[in-house]
């Protein structure tokens, strides 16, 4: 499978151009209504993350298969990457509340929420790469 | 993008028929109050049907809106918030606790009635 695409985001405006490459992706792949809201707001939130703290960087969408008893999976692999200034400490970000933009604090932890598997890869000073993935049912 | 604002006797009506960028929901926020400062609305329907993403920007512009607008003695009813959205929201633990809510434009119109008439 080799559905893939990037959106460079550096304005408001790819916030929205991750969300909407993301929603078209995730029909494709087959992802019903709440699933393609749950995908759409997780990259929506990585987005707007990237644009707040590192000014610019990339989205990347990809239709991927994993294995599991019996099969293979599909699913949506979404990496968030930048080369920013890096979180200090993920486990305050990964708090409910936690905020350093005056925000509601829901965005890392809410992404972990709506995503199956989820992982934080940040150097201080070097920047942040997310990855995080949502099985078809 | 500016989100048409329709004035129906003592109410404003809101269709949000885009999809909402940080910008867009800002504006909002803004022309919302200026309207009801202006029309001297007594309460407000926010229809929500035809949005299919809200994320914790938007809710948190959402939140402050209702809130600013019963700061100036409006009331805000949200409707026709979709089942995903909805499934969402509680998945990220946004919780928006003391926002009127109705199912459809008809019954937040009947809400804002009750609450003003209460």
């Amino acid at each position: 499978m080799s559905v893939q695409s990037n959106v460079e985001v550096h304005s408001e405006w790819g916030i929205v151009s991750a969300r909407q490459a993301g929603r078209n992706l995730a029909k494709e792949l087959g992802f019903a209504g709440v699933d393609q809201a749950r995908i759409t707001t997780a990259i929506s939130e990585l987005a707007r993350n990237i644009y707040l703290y590192a000014e610019k960087g990339e989205i990347v969408l990809e239709g991927i298969e994993g294995k599991e008893a019996g099969g293979v999976k599909r699913g949506l692999k979404i990496v968030a990457k930048d080369q920013g200034p890096g979180i200090k400490s993920i486990r305050e970000v990964m708090e409910d509340g936690y905020t350093t933009s005056g925000g509601l604090g829901a965005g890392l932890p809410g992404v972990k929420r709506l995503m199956d598997e989820f992982d934080i890869d940040s150097i201080t000073g070097e920047g942040t790469e997310i990855t995080t993935i949502k099985w078809l049912r | 993008m500016r989100i048409p604002i329709l004035k129906l006797k003592r109410y404003l009506l809101i269709s949000v028929q885009v999809d909402l960028d940080d910008q867009t929901a800002l504006q909002f926020q803004e022309d919302l109050l200026n309207k009801i400062h202006q029309e001297g609305s007594a309460g407000v329907v926010i229809d929500l049907t035809s949005v299919d993403m809200i994320d914790s920007f938007i809710a948190k512009v959402l939140g402050d809106v209702v809130e600013m607008s019963n700061l100036m003695g409006a009331k805000v009813v949200l409707t026709g918030i979709q089942p995903g959205v909805a499934i969402t929201l509680i998945d990220m633990g946004i919780m928006l606790e003391e926002v009127p809510t109705a199912l459809d434009l008809e019954q937040g119109l009947d809400k804002l009635q009750q609450e003003l008439e209460a």
